[in-house]
Order: C-alpha cells, then sequence, then structure tokens
C-alpha cells in the first residue's frame, strides 16, 4: 500500500507532497536525507529504506510523465502541478493501483500538447476528459474505443543491448542480448494483429505486454494480439548467454602507473569486430580513473575528450568509426605525488550504435492483420546498442 | 507587469520570452498552469477583469510570505471570492490554486467552508478539485465536511455506472467518522449493484472504511463474501485485497472460491494478480500438502532440505516417522496443480511485481523439479530498475540458499561490474557465495580476484569475508584462498588488510597445525596493522597456537606489553589473554611479562579490563585460596576450540513482496505449511463454510493423517529455529561484543516463543529437550562460576543459556549431530571445551566459536560435581520428568513421644526426586525432642529390608537438643513394591523399630508428555496391562478441580494436556523401575465415571486403582 509520495529534487526539497490514506508528516524524509547523506553519491543510497512506521521507497521514474509532459524536469512538474496531481489521484485509490495504463489514463486526463492548449484557448474546454473512462469496463482495457486514423500505420522498433564483461586480455567473460520490441500502433478500429519471426527459437526468455496471448505463444511460437493505441512496449526477450554473442567492438588498452614519479601511461585504441559490414556510430567511452589521479594529457586522434578532476570521469565522444583508421587516445596522466600509485585499474564502459542490426539475428517474419479491413503500413527497424558494456584493465 | 500581460493577450511564446525578466512570474507561473491560465482568461468577460486586476495584484505580493510557510489571509478572501463567483472559470482557477498550494505541502485548511459549497459544481473538473481537497481535509473539518455528504449520496443513485462508483470513491474517502453507517449501507448497495466497476470500487471501499472503524468487521466480511463470488475479473483483484486487508485469517471464505480465482487470474488486471498470488500462495500453505516434504525427509545433505532444518528436529522427525505406518507416496491434489498451471504463465509478465509475487509462489509450492523456471524470469528483472533489482537480489539471495541448482546456470548474470551501487554489489556478491560449489568454485575465485581490486573498500571488504565463506564451504579450495589472502597481507590498503586477517584467522582454526608459517607471517603484521579488530584476531591467533610459534609468541607479548596502554580495549582484552595463554604454557619466559601486563590492566579504565584481569589472575596463578578451578587453568583456557563456519546472513528470511513495495522480513509468524484440515471437507461440500483453520491448529490425535502433525510441529521448531539464526546474523555479529551482547537478548525473546512451542510438540522431541536443558544448566552453572558470579540466581543463569544455545548456529547443531554419535568417554573432555570456549569467547569478542559452542549431549561428571550438585535425568526416557506435583503432603506418625520416650518422628512423602539417587523415593523425617533430656548420637541401624530394597541419605544426628526439632530426607528404593522399609533408629540409650509403609501413590513420580505420546503409550499397555472401574462421583467432587485435587493428592502424577472436557488423563513413572504409569478418567453425566489405568505392573495398577476409587468417592 502506498501511503504518500514526496517529489524531491537535486537541492532536498520537497516539491510535491500527495497523500492517498491519512496525511503522514514530511518529517518521514528525513531518514532519506539520513541514508543519502551516509551513501555519498546517488546511487548508493539504498532503495528501500525502513522506519519506524513506514517503509521508504526512493525511485526514479518517468515513463508516465514523459508520455505527458515529454520531459520530467521539475520544472515540468512545477508547470504542471494540477495535472500531476490529477494523474496521481487517478492512479491509485486508497494506496492501491486502479489505473496505471497509460491510455486509460490519457482517456481520463488528456496530456497537454501545444494544439490542445491552442483549442482550449480558443474554445475553453479544459484537460479533464469529458467522456468517462470506458476503457477501463471492457474487456480489452489497454485499448481506447472509437479509435481513428487517416494513415494506418504499424512501426516496430527492435532494439538489442549486448551487456558485457571483457576482461584484461580481450576474451569475454559474459556476454548476452537484452532485446525489447516497441510498437508504434496507429491503427483505426479494433485490429487483432499477428507478428510472426523468422527464428523464435533464438529468444530465450521473454515477457510481454499483457494484450499479448500467452497461450499462442506458446502453442505456435507467434505473437498475436490487439494492441494498445500509440507507443507500447510488446516485449522484452532475452537471448541466453548459452549462444554465442558476437562482441562488435574490441579495445586494445594500457594504462599504467610508473612506480616512480608521478605520471602514469594511457593508451586506449578501439576497432570494429564482427559487425557484419555496418558501421558503429555513436562510440563514446567513459573511464572512471582512480582517485589518485590528478590530470590528464592527452590527445584524440579522433573525436573530443573530457576529464573532470572533481569525478575523475574521462569521457571520450568518438563518434563513428571508420575504417582503416582507428580512432586512438593516448597521453599522460599525471598522478598526486604524494598518494601511492594505485593499485586498481579502472573499468572502460562502452557505448555505441549499430543501425540495421539485430545482433542476435532476431528477424521479423510478416506481421498480419485480422478485424479490419483497411491496409495498414508497415516497418519494422533494427538496431544494436551497447548495455552494460564494460572492459575491465 | 503581470495583469499587462495577461491584458495585452500576448501569445505563450511571448510570456516565456520574458519570463527570465521577472523573477516573481516564473513562481506564479508555477502556481497556475499555462494551459488552465489561458482558458480561464479567455472566456472571462470584461467586467470580471477587474476583479482579476485587482486579484493579481495582490497575489504577486504575497508570494514571498507564502514560500515561508504561512498563508495570508489577503489571498484567501480573494480566492473565496472566486470561489464564491458563478463563473466556472473563476472556481477553476482558484482550485487549481489551491490544490498547487496543497501539492508543495501548505495548509489551506482555511478555505474549507469555500470550497465544500462547490462540490455540486457541474463542470468536471472544478468536481475533481474539490474532491482532492474534500479528500485531504475531511479528517480535519468534520463537521463541515458534512455538507458534502447529500451530494455524494445522490451521486450513488445516478444512472451512470462511472458517477455512482466515482460518488463512492470520495465517499469512502473521507475520513470522518460520523458518516460510517452511510458508507457502510453505500458500500452494501454497491456491492450488489449492477456494474461490476462500482462493485469493483464497493471492494475498493472496504478497507478504508474498516480503517475507520474496526467494529464494522463483521458487515464487512459479509459484503467481501458476496464480493468473492463474483464472476468478473475487475471485482476479483479488488476484493482479494479487500480480504487480506479485512480478514486474511478467514481462509474459509476461499474454499468455495479457490478454482474460479484460479481460473481468472490470467485476465485480472496486474495489480490484482499480485494482491491474489500472494494470497493464494498463503492459502495453498496451509492447505495443501507440501509437495517437497518426503524429500525433506529423504535427503541427505540438510542444505537442501525444503525448509533448510537441518537441526535435531528433523532428525528427531525422522525418528518419530520412521515409527509411524511407512508414507504414501505424494500425489499432489488437482487443485494444487491448477494453481500452479495458472501462474506460471505470468511468470511473463511485464509487471515485476507480478513475477516475484509468482517466483514465490513457485518457490513454496512447486515440486522441487518445478522450481527452476522461476529462475530464469528473476534473472531478467535484474535488468530492471534499481530498486527492483536490490529486491529481485534479495529475494535471490535467500532462496539461492535452499535450491542452489536453480540460479547455478545463471552464476555469470550475477557477475558485478564496477557500476553498480555497493548494496547491490554486496547482495551479488551474497549469492555467488551461496552458488559456488566444487565445480564452480575457480571461475568465481577468478571472478573475486577482479573484485578485490575495486576502488569500493566496503566491496573489497565484502569480496574477502566472501572468500573466506567460499573456503570454509568448500575444502578443496581451502589452501588456495588461504594463500590468496595471505598476499593480500601485504596490500597498502588497511581497511583490505584488516579484513583478511580476520578471515584468515577464522580459516586457520580449521587446521592450525599446518600452518604456523602463515601464524609466523602474521605475528610479524602486527607492527604494522592498527586496526584494532585486526590486531586482536592476530593476538588471538598467536595465544591460541602458541605452541606452533613457541619463540615468537613471547617477544610479541613483550611488544604488546610495552605499548598496553596505548591499545583499544578489544586489543587489550586479547593481550591479556595471550599473556593468561603464554603464562600457562611458557611461565618460565613470560612469568614478569604475564604479571606486569595484569598490573597495568588492574588499574585501567575500562572495568571489563580490570574484571578480565582480576579474573585471569585468580584463575592461572596458584595462590593458597585458589579454588578449584585454577586445576583447570590450562584445559580451560587452551582447550580446541571448534571452527567458526561462515555462513550467509540470509539463511533463514525470507523475502516478501506487497506490490511494487518489497520488505525483507525474518521467517518468522508467516504462514507455512499446516496441516491440511477442513480442505478434505471442502470436496465433500463445497457450499458450507468450514471452521476456520487458522495456522498451526493441528490435532494430533487424528490418526488418519497423524504423519501430518509431527510433521508441522517440527516444522514450526524449525521456523523459529531459523528465525533465531538469521536474527544472530552470525557474519557481522561475530566482531564485536555488543552485538553479542544483543544477540542473547534477541535469543532469550526468542526463546519464549520457542518454548511455547515446544510445549506442544513435548514428546517427538522429549529426548532432544532433556539434553539441551541439561546441557543448558551446565553451561550456565560453569559459567557463572568460573567467572565467579555467584550471585546469579539460577533462573537467570537457566535462561542465558538457554538463549545462548538458541543463538547458536545450524553449524553448532550440526556439530551436535555428529557429537551425540561420539562416545560417552570422550563426553566429559568435549563438555569441558565447551565451557572453555564460552569462556575464551567471552574474553574474545570476536564469537565464532562462542556460536559454535559443541556437542549437547555432553556430561561432565567431574565439572558437575565440582560446580554444582546438579541433578541428572534419566535421559533414556522419551519424555521429560517433571517438577513433582507438590499436592497437600500427608504427614504419617513414625514413633509417638509417648513409646520413643520423648522423641517424635514423623516423616511425609515430599514427592521431590531424592538427588543423589533417582531410583528412590524420597521421605522427609522430622525429630522432635519432646524430652527434658538431650538426645545423642541418633542413627540408623540393622535395615532389614527385603531384598533389593535400599536405604541413603541419613545423616546421624549428633545431639538433638531439648525441644529441639531436627529435619533430614532419607531415600528408600521401594522397588516398586508397597512393602515397608523396616530399620532400626538407635539413639545413644535405645532402639526403636520403625517401618515405612508407602502409598502407593508415592510409588510413582510425575513425567509430562502430549497428548499423543500419551495415546501412542497407551496402545502398548492394552490388555492384561489395562484395569478398567466403573465408579460413582459423589456431588463435591464432580468439578474439575475437585477430580484433580483429589487424584494429585491420593498419587503423585503429571497431568497431561487433553482435548476434551469430559476427560482427565495423568501419567507418570515408577520411581524405581521407571515403568510407566498412565490414568485415564472419562466422566459422563450423572456423575458416573470410568477410570483406566494402563500400567505393566499390575499390582501398583490395581492398588492404584483402589486409591483412586477411594479418594474420589469418599
Amino acid at each position: 500500500m502506498i501511503h504518500s509520495l514526496f517529489l524531491i529534487n537535486h537541492t532536498g526539497d520537497i516539491f510535491l507532497e500527495k497523500h492517498w490514506k491519512s496525511v503522514v508528516s514530511r518529517s518521514v524524509c528525513d531518514y532519506f536525507f539520513e541514508a543519502q547523506e551516509k551513501a555519498g553519491e546517488a546511487d548508493n543510497v539504498p532503495p528501500v529504506i525502513p522506519t519506524p512506521h513506514h517503509y521508504l521507497v526512493s525511485t526514479h521514474r518517468d515513463r508516465i510523465f514523459f508520455d505527458y509532459f515529454g520531459e520530467c524536469t521539475e520544472a515540468a512538474i512545477k508547470d504542471n502541478v494540477v495535472i500531476v496531481y490529477e494523474l496521481l489521484e487517478e492512479m491509485l485509490d486508497n494506496g492501491f493501483p486502479l489505473a496505471t495504463e497509460s491510455n486509460i489514463l490519457k482517456e481520463l486526463i488528456k496530456p497537454p500538447t501545444i494544439l490542445r492548449s491552442v483549442v482550449n484557448t480558443i474554445t475553453g474546454s479544459s484537460n479533464v476528459g469529458d467522456q468517462l473512462p470506458t476503457g477501463q469496463l471492457s474487456n480489452i482495457p489497454w485499448r481506447r474505443a472509437g479509435v481513428k486514423y487517416t494513415n494506418n500505420e504499424a512501426y516496430f522498433d527492435v532494439t538489442e543491448e549486448i551487456d558485457a564483461i571483457i576482461d584484461k586480455s580481450g576474451s569475454t567473460v559474459f556476454a548476452e542480448i537484452q532485446g525489447v520490441i516497441d510498437a508504434c500502433i496507429k491503427l483505426t478500429g479494433m485490429p487483432d494483429l499477428t507478428l510472426s519471426f523468422m527464428n523464435p527459437r533464438l529468444l530465450d526468455d521473454v515477457s510481454f505486454h499483457p494484450c499479448v496471448r500467452f497461450k499462442r505463444w506458446e502453442s505456435e511460437r507467434v505473437l498475436s494480439f490487439i494492441p494498445p493505441d500509440g507507443n507500447f512496449r510488446l516485449m522484452s526477450y532475452h537471448v541466453s548467454s548459452q549462444n554465442l554473442v558476437a562482441i562488435p567492438v574490441y579495445i586494445k588498452h594500457n594504462i599504467s602507473f610508473r612506480e616512480s614519479g608521478s605520471t602514469g601511461r594511457f593508451d586506449v585504441t578501439i576497432g570494429p569486430k564482427q559487425t557484419m559490414g555496418k558501421t558503429v556510430e555513436s562510440v563514446l567511452m567513459i573511464i572512471h580513473m582512480p582517485k589518485g589521479v590528478l590530470n590528464m594529457t592527452l590527445t584524440a586522434a579522433q573525436g573530443t575528450y573530457t576529464f573532470d578532476p572533481v569525478t575523475k570521469m574521462l569521457i571520450w565522444d568518438i563518434g563513428k568509426i571508420t575504417l582503416p583508421k582507428l580512432p586512438t587516445l593516448r597521453g599522460v596522466i599525471s598522478l598526486q605525488s604524494t598518494a601511492p600509485k594505485p593499485e586498481e585499474n579502472p573499468t572502460i564502459s562502452v557505448q555505441f550504435r549499430i543501425q540495421q542490426l539485430a545482433v542476435s539475428g532476431l528477424k521479423v517474419n510478416r506481421l498480419d492483420m485480422y478485424g479490419e479491413r483497411y491496409k495498414p503500413f508497415k516497418g519494422v527497424k533494427y538496431v544494436t546498442k551497447a548495455g552494460k558494456f564494460q572492459v575491465r584493465t | 507587469m503581470k495583469p499587462m500581460q495577461r491584458l495585452l493577450q500576448l501569445p505563450v511564446s511571448a510570456v516565456k520570452l520574458l519570463k527570465p525578466l521577472c523573477q516573481e512570474e516564473g513562481q506564479s507561473r508555477m502556481l497556475s498552469p499555462e494551459g488552465g491560465q489561458q482558458s480561464w482568461y479567455n472566456a472571462v468577460q470584461p467586467d470580471e477583469l477587474k476583479l482579476l486586476k485587482s486579484s493579481a495584484a495582490p497575489e504577486n505580493q504575497e508570494e514571498d510570505p507564502a514560500e515561508s510557510g504561512h498563508t495570508q489571509p489577503i489571498r484567501h478572501d480573494d480566492l473565496k471570492e472566486m470561489l464564491d463567483s458563478n463563473k466556472d472559470s473563476l472556481k477553476l482557477e482558484a482550485m487549481k490554486r489551491i490544490v498547487a498550494m496543497i501539492a508543495r505541502g501548505k495548509n489551506t485548511s482555511e478555505l474549507f467552508p469555500a470550497v465544500v459549497k462547490n462540490v455540486a459544481c457541474k463542470n468536471i473538473e472544478v468536481k475533481k478539485l474539490v474532491y482532492v481537497y474534500l479528500v485531504r481535509y475531511a479528517e480535519e473539518q468534520q463537521d463541515l465536511a458534512l455538507l458534502s455528504i447529500s451530494t455524494f449520496q445522490r451521486g450513488l443513485k445516478d444512472p451512470n455506472q462511472l458517477i455512482r462508483a466515482s460518488a463512492l470513491r470520495v465517499l469512502s474517502s473521507i475520513r470522518v467518522t460520523i458518516i460510517v453507517p452511510i458508507m457502510m449501507l453505500a458500500i452494501k448497495e454497491a456491492a450488489s449493484d449492477m456494474s461490476p466497476y462500482v462493485r469493483k470500487t464497493a471492494a475498493h471501499a472496504i478497507p478504508k472504511l474498516y480503517s475507520l472503524d474496526q467494529d464494522q468487521k463483521d458487515q464487512l466480511i459479509e459484503v467481501i463474501e458476496k464480493l468473492l463470488a463474483d464472476k468478473t475479473t475487475l471485482v476479483a483483484g479488488s476484493v482479494v485485497m479487500a480480504f487480506e486487508e479485512v480478514c486474511p485469517e478467514r481462509i474459509d471464505l476461499i474454499h468455495k472460491n479457490y478454482r474460479k480465482l484460479c481460473n481468472l487470474l490470467i485476465d485480472v488486471e496486474e495489480w490484482g494478480q499480485v494482491v491474489i498470488i500472494n494470497m493464494l500462495t498463503r492459502y495453498a500453505r496451509t492447505q495443501f500438502l507440501n509437495p517437497n516434504h518426503n524429500e525433506s525427509l529423504l535427503e541427505e545433505n540438510p542444505d537442501k532440505t525444503f525448509y533448510g532444518s537441518d537441526d535435531e528436529e528433523s532428525k528427531q522427525e525422522e525418528m518419530d516417522t520412521a515409527l509411524l505406518p511407512k508414507r504414501k507416496p505424494y500425489v499432489m491434489d488437482p487443485d494444487h496443480r491448477l494453481l500452479l498451471r495458472n501462474t506460471k504463465p505470468l511468470l511473463q509478465s511485464r509487471n515485476a511485481a507480478v513475477v516475484m509475487a509468482v517466483a514465490q509462489l513457485y518457490f513454496h509450492l512447486a515440486p522441487k523439479a518445478e522450481v527452476g523456471v522461476i529462475a530464469k524470469a528473476l534473472v531478467r528483472l535484474l535488468r530492471s530498475h534499481s530498486e527492483v533489482q536490490f529486491v529481485v537480489l534479495q529475494n535471490v539471495a535467500s532462496m539461492s540458499i535452499k535450491r542452489r541448482g536453480m540460479f547455478e546456470p545463471h552464476l555469470k548474470s550475477f557477475y558485478i561490474r564496477s557500476t553498480d551501487p555497493t548494496q547491490i554489489k554486496v547482495l551479488k556478491l551474497e549469492v555467488m557465495t551461496n552458488l559456488a560449489s566444487e565445480t564452480n568454485i575457480s571461475i568465481i575465485l577468478r571472478e573475486f580476484q577482479t573484485y578485490i581490486k575495486s576502488q569500493d573498500k566496503d566491496f573489497v571488504a565484502g569480496t574477502i569475508q566472501a572468500i573466506g565463506r567460499c573456503a570454509t564451504n568448500i575444502d578443496e579450495v581451502r589452501d588456495t584462498c588461504l594463500n590468496g589472502l595471505v598476499q593480500l597481507l601485504s596490500n597498502r590498503d588497511e581497511l583490505v588488510m584488516a579484513e583478511s586477517v580476520v578471515v584468515i584467522k577464522k580459516l586457520l582454526q580449521m587446521q592450525p597445525s599446518q600452518h604456523s608459517d602463515i601464524i609466523r607471517h602474521m605475528a610479524k603484521l602486527i607492527d604494522n596493522i592498527m586496526v584494532p579488530m585486526a590486531r586482536a584476531s592476530i593476538l588471538w591467533l598467536i595465544g591460541e597456537y602458541c605452541e606452533h610459534v613457541p619463540k615468537i609468541a613471547p617477544d610479541v607479548l613483550r611488544k604488546m606489553a610495552k605499548s598496553f596502554t596505548n591499545e583499544e580495549d578489544i586489543v587489550k582484552l586479547q593481550i591479556i589473554n595471550l599473556a593468561a595463554k603464554l603464562y600457562l604454557t611458557n611461565s618460565k619466559q613470560t612469568k614478569l611479562l604475564t604479571q606486569y601486563v595484569l598490573n597495568l590492566a588492574k588499574y585501567d579504565q575500562n572495568y571489563d579490563i580490570r574484571d578480565r584481569a582480576r579474573f585471569i589472575r585468580q584463575l592461572i596463578v596458584p595462590t593458597e585460596k585458589s579454588g578449584v578451578l585454577s586445576k583447570y587453568a590450562k584445559k580451560l583456557f587452551l582447550a580446541q576450540k571448534p571452527a567458526p563456519v561462515l555462513e550467509s546472513s540470509f539463511k533463514g528470511g525470507r523475502v516478501v513482496t506487497h506490490g511494487d513495495v518489497f520488505i525483507t522480513v525474518p521467517d518468522v509468524g508467516v504462514s507455512e505449511w499446516t496441516k491440511p484440515s477442513g480442505r478434505e471437507k471442502r470436496k465433500e461440500k463445497v457450499e458450507k463454510p468450514f471452521y476456520s483453520d487458522s495456522e498451526g491448529e493441528s490435532e494430533p490425535t487424528e490418526s488418519a493423517d497423524s504423519e501430518s502433525p509431527t510433521a508441522s510441529e517440527s516444522e514450526s521448531m524449525s521456523e523459529i529455529e531459523s528465525a533465531s539464526d538469521s536474527r544472530s546474523d552470525k557474519e557481522s555479529d561475530e566482531e564485536t561484543k555488543s552485538d553479542n551482547e544483543k544477540n542473547k537478548k534477541k535469543a532469550r525473546k526468542e526463546k519464549s516463543k520457542k518454548r511455547d512451542e515446544s510445549e506442544d510438540s513435548g514428546q517427538s522431541e522429549g529426548e532432544e529437550k532433556t539434553v539441551k536443558k541439561r546441557k543448558g544448566k551446565e553451561e550456565s552453572s560453569s559459567a557463572s562460576s568460573s567467572s565467579s558470579s555467584t550471585s546469579e540466581e539460577s533462573s537467570s543463569e537457566n535462561s542465558s543459556s538457554e538463549s545462548e544455545e538458541d543463538s547458536e548456529s545450524d553449524t553448532e547443531k550440526k556439530s551436535r549431530k555428529k557429537s551425540s554419535t561420539a562416545k560417552p568417554s570422550l563426553r566429559a573432555l568435549e563438555a569441558k571445551q565447551k565451557e572453555i570456549s564460552l569462556l575464551d569467547l567471552d574474553d574474545f569478542s570476536s564469537s565464532p566459536t562462542f556460536q559454535t559452542s559443541p556437542s549437547p549431549n555432553t556430561s561432565s561428571k567431574s565439572l558437575n560435581l565440582d560446580l554444582q550438585g546438579l541433578t541428572l535425568t534419566d535421559t533414556t526416557v522419551p519424555s521429560e520428568v517433571v517438577s513433582p506435583s507438590l499436592g497437600a503432603v500427608k504427614t504419617y506418625e513414625l514413633l509417638h513421644r509417648i513409646t520413643g520416650e520423648g522423641l517424635s518422628v514423623e516423616y511425609c512423602f515430599n514427592r521431590r526426586p531424592f538427588s543423589p539417587d533417582h531410583t528412590m523415593v524420597s521421605v522427609q523425617m522430622q525429630f522432635t525432642n519432646n524430652s527434658e533430656t538431650e538426645l545423642k548420637n541418633l542413627r540408623i541401624g540393622e535395615p532389614k529390608l527385603q531384598a533389593g530394597m535400599r536405604m541413603q541419605g541419613f545423616k546421624d544426628i549428633a545431639i538433638l537438643q531439648p525441644g529441639q526439632v531436627a529435619a533430614d530426607t532419607l531415600g528408600i528404593d521401594f522397588c516398586d513394591s508397597t512393602q515397608a522399609a523396616n530399620f532400626q533408629l538407635c539413639s545413644q540409650t535405645r532402639q526403636f523399630y520403625m517401618s515405612i509403609q508407602p502409598p502407593v501413590g508415592e510409588l510413582i513420580m510425575p513425567v509430562f508428555m502430549t497428548e499423543n505420546t500419551f495415546k501412542k503409550e497407551q496402545g502398548k499397555l492394552m490388555g492384561m496391562n489395562e484395569i478398567k472401574e466403573k465408579l460413582t462421583l459423589p456431588e463435591q467432587f464432580r468439578s474439575d478441580q475437585a477430580i484433580v485435587q483429589r487424584v494429585m493428592s491420593i498419587a503423585n502424577l503429571g497431568r497431561v494436556p487433553c482435548g476434551l472436557d469430559n476427560e482427565y488423563r495423568f501419567a507418570a513413572r515408577t520411581v524405581s523401575g521407571g515403568a510407566l504409569v498412565l490414568v485415564t478418567l472419562v466422566t459422563k453425566d450423572g456423575g458416573m465415571a470410568q477410570l483406566t489405568i494402563n500400567c505393566e505392573k499390575m499390582v501398583i495398577g490395581t492398588m492404584l486403582v483402589k486409591d483412586i476409587m477411594q479418594a474420589l468417592t469418599q
């Protein structure tokens, strides 16, 4: 049961509170602040803090607000405080979740769009839907009734993320693929869709949007569903680590600290490998240097780098890797002269993106529609990204 | 400026451009969202502009004071005015501002009257905002809130279902006690509404009303019962939620809806699924048989048992069940199967809470072979948000203890990334350690190797501990781990080094002899390591294994003596400890040093240290006064201590989730498998409600399923055991003394619970318990006497020692199991070790050994006698001898003062066990000298006893002054016969012939047993051994109390609990032969009664029947 919600900003001010049962004093947040102080870094705050009467659960979520405001910042919430409040009111009743389906909420309370604010200005109508939430009554609560489009479209984005840990010598310690299929469906009426894959056996573990009929997946390995309207996540899947995962980049690194003196050497090269002929784009490298590092003087063969001496974070923004020239970053590390030589070598986190490739080899076969007469426009897009991709040095 | 903009009707973009110019503008924007502001403004007519101007101006003024938390009356006037106007747009603007203020936590309760008036407003948005306001403040302004009620009542009758629902929703959210009847009525009506949506809202309203007024419970349960029968998916989740909130104990309401709920489950909305799955888990655990029960009995490896109950209870249970007829092969109830089948697809849900709930259901309910399916789903959740990850990992950590195989294929998913938050890292380490086995240990260790280089020092410390745990669990890698850890000793980071020392210490304890070089290495480290805990660990190691490092140890002591005054307390204690041990082994070299250290300690500021010094001095330095203990000093200090076992702190803990909020709770009090009573009947009469079979209720007398009671009993026992395990939190507690103290306290609390529990389970663990108790006593007695705290009451000793025992870990139990097979000759030694380890650990605050105190089955005769005349009960008796019933004690005359020429002697049977010899009946004698002259040298002469009879314990009375009374206790072994014991009492001048003839009721002593055991034993004593007699009770003996009192006064019997009103059961054993005497008395109408006595000694039985009959009829 959720008793209360407090929204807290970076400086520790509570800028929104909402209570579903009787009022809980703001002072419960002191426990959170205490834990935050103890933890130092934001990430290290324990997500669940027990207090004498309540459990505090701290979360970072933005999904629903993204749907509504396109962004989720303090300013956005402050600007739309009434809408937020109305939303929260509808989502929970007495602390028990009531309607968390974005489609239903949108029906109840219309999101503020520029168009609507113009319309409102002219007609004087309000954001609150005057229709009653009929969707909640139907068998398919995720879809509004009476959807109408002039262009009927169904787009699917297959996004795969590679989670990997590469060890010092360049061999893969652990790698797996996490994929999602996001859909953007703008179809009139009540379409019944069937999506089939070329190679469904590839998928090791799946989870579905409630609209997907699990029985048919079990028996035929096809996705059969009446889609919600608009954007939603159709399924997420996991390709197990048993299958060999192609690692699309390799990194040569040589980071060393000299025993005597206060300098070290830094030399990192990244190159493509097993990319199936596609280019690797938006490559970014983040290296958290040890505490003893004072500054770094480097030269990048490609892209730009920044080093923050406070957080010791080295970020190298490389961009696209074009062969045959390989991007390198090399130079000198200056260390604190008093402190002993750091023992640990930093871990390199890599981000990249490959368009038009699903690294697992998953392919959508066809999309069929039943229940409606028109012919929709269909499209599938593949992209591969680095997930938690780490190279130990 | 602001009114200007408005008048100019600037487009939005223009306003935005202007925004940075004016700070105040920004703030007021925040209050009045752009869209809304524009909309009402446009609808305003010119005549209202004036009002607007006036209202907007003060708004800007008082913005700052409003920020500081005080609301200004000016503003409220203005808002009131707006609310009073008849324009919806003005009202809306006012309400928006008010809601914004509420959102920022400002008090706007003054506006209540003005707002409430608008509850009937036609505009739906105004109405909604008024509702928000009303719900927030109604509790504070109860009287005014009543004004709005009639609106809702009207709303409840609206033809539109959605309006009915929303009226009910708001009405039930208003926390005003006066309207409880109205709410009740509304809920009842809504529960039979045509629309499922309204019925759903009714279900939501139930817990709200319940939290407002608990007295409505009965009525609400009726509504819940009705709604549970609803067949729509919409209602199911909500009503189960209400059920869980209001009456989770009324499991009977679920019976007839069970299959329906299972079938609906997949179509219920996500949050409803969570609630239903959790409820069904609880239901199934109380109503179905545990599918893994056979396995837990058969499996050799206790780690893999379903409940992890690898303690003696389960062993005992095994023995018990072995006696029972062979159990039937387990066949899963079709309803149980239905639940498993219907929940499985939900593992694929996108909602983490649903997946978690199903995982828990499977973990508890699925047969072992099927549990594996949840591992994948749980691993998938690991990619989710950090709080979900945290909770899932905690669940995985506790699940992986019991079901290691399930997660083993996913080991790599638990590898740690440098970017994980610390708490996630620690949890992953925990999981990896749990998953470690011979096959994968090398991979895991290689991973650990990487982690040790991490920058996060807390994480490194955790890794070192994890390595320690792997090393203790897996013998093959112990040396590798040890070597690795020794390398870490040269780590530059002191924390890492210190942690390694502590872990190495634990590992070395397992096989010290092979590692004297490591000990030597560590001795050298003491110069460098400054962390107190590590220093203390090293000192302890050196002291403990000083014979392995005979040259270095005195030198270390010398160094430490030099720095003694600057050390931390915990180090000081270890220095004293080291000094004492060296003094005992190598007094030539260290005598002076020890004296010096003890002298320093004598004047220390800390009283613990002063006490310790004083105590050690008494113990080791021989003086004339020094007692028996110094003889044993060497044994006390240098006994071999059992090695600690490092194990998961998650052991015994279970994680409960609730919706999106997840909580970790220790494994207590939540429903466990209990006997499936009622469920069987369910199938016969589905329609009728059953008696509530609350958890733990088990009727051991039902022979049909006699296996379940024992099982559930032992399970509940093990549950508590494991709870105390988890609380004692070994890993962390080992290090500090204060924690240790806490531990004891906790355990003490635990103990009382446990005692209740054990009362129920009496016979099945009877033996174990006697053993335990005895052990407890020994521990306490030795501990108390050795620490010379003689003032302690024995009762408190007992409790503390028992609590110690409770806080002991499973590991100890393992060792207990082993030692129970140990030969008796070892016992004395072991017992001593235990005493010593306790003692030693008291002074060495890291208490791994303390928790692993050894064998229960030991009785050290020598120490016992030295320390306290303890009574040893007969351990072969599978039932516990209880304190005798001290009814009215009847006194008999042995020698009249006239025949005795002034000496009179009386005796009585005091019904206490005769301490030197348990096979004797204790007779209390009282000698009174009524003559004028003193009597000298009273003694017993020439007993003429029957064959086999013995007498003991009479101490001669040297002088009995005139008028003086002397008392003594005599033990007589009557050989279970009522033959008189004849003897002579001799004084200095005369001899008196005496004869003590015991009534049969005194030849027995009470035993405690459970109803179940009683029946079992009775079954063995049928036929010739059973004597039945009918009798009529006179009026005055028909009450319970009178009957019990009469029976107890005539015979020394123990009452046995009995489920029936009209039946009384008593049990006893004959003192000498130990034959059971079971007495059953069944009363019937009109004072008729039947007395049954089962006893293998027919003479005793017959005589007892006669005696009891007499006592009850006269």
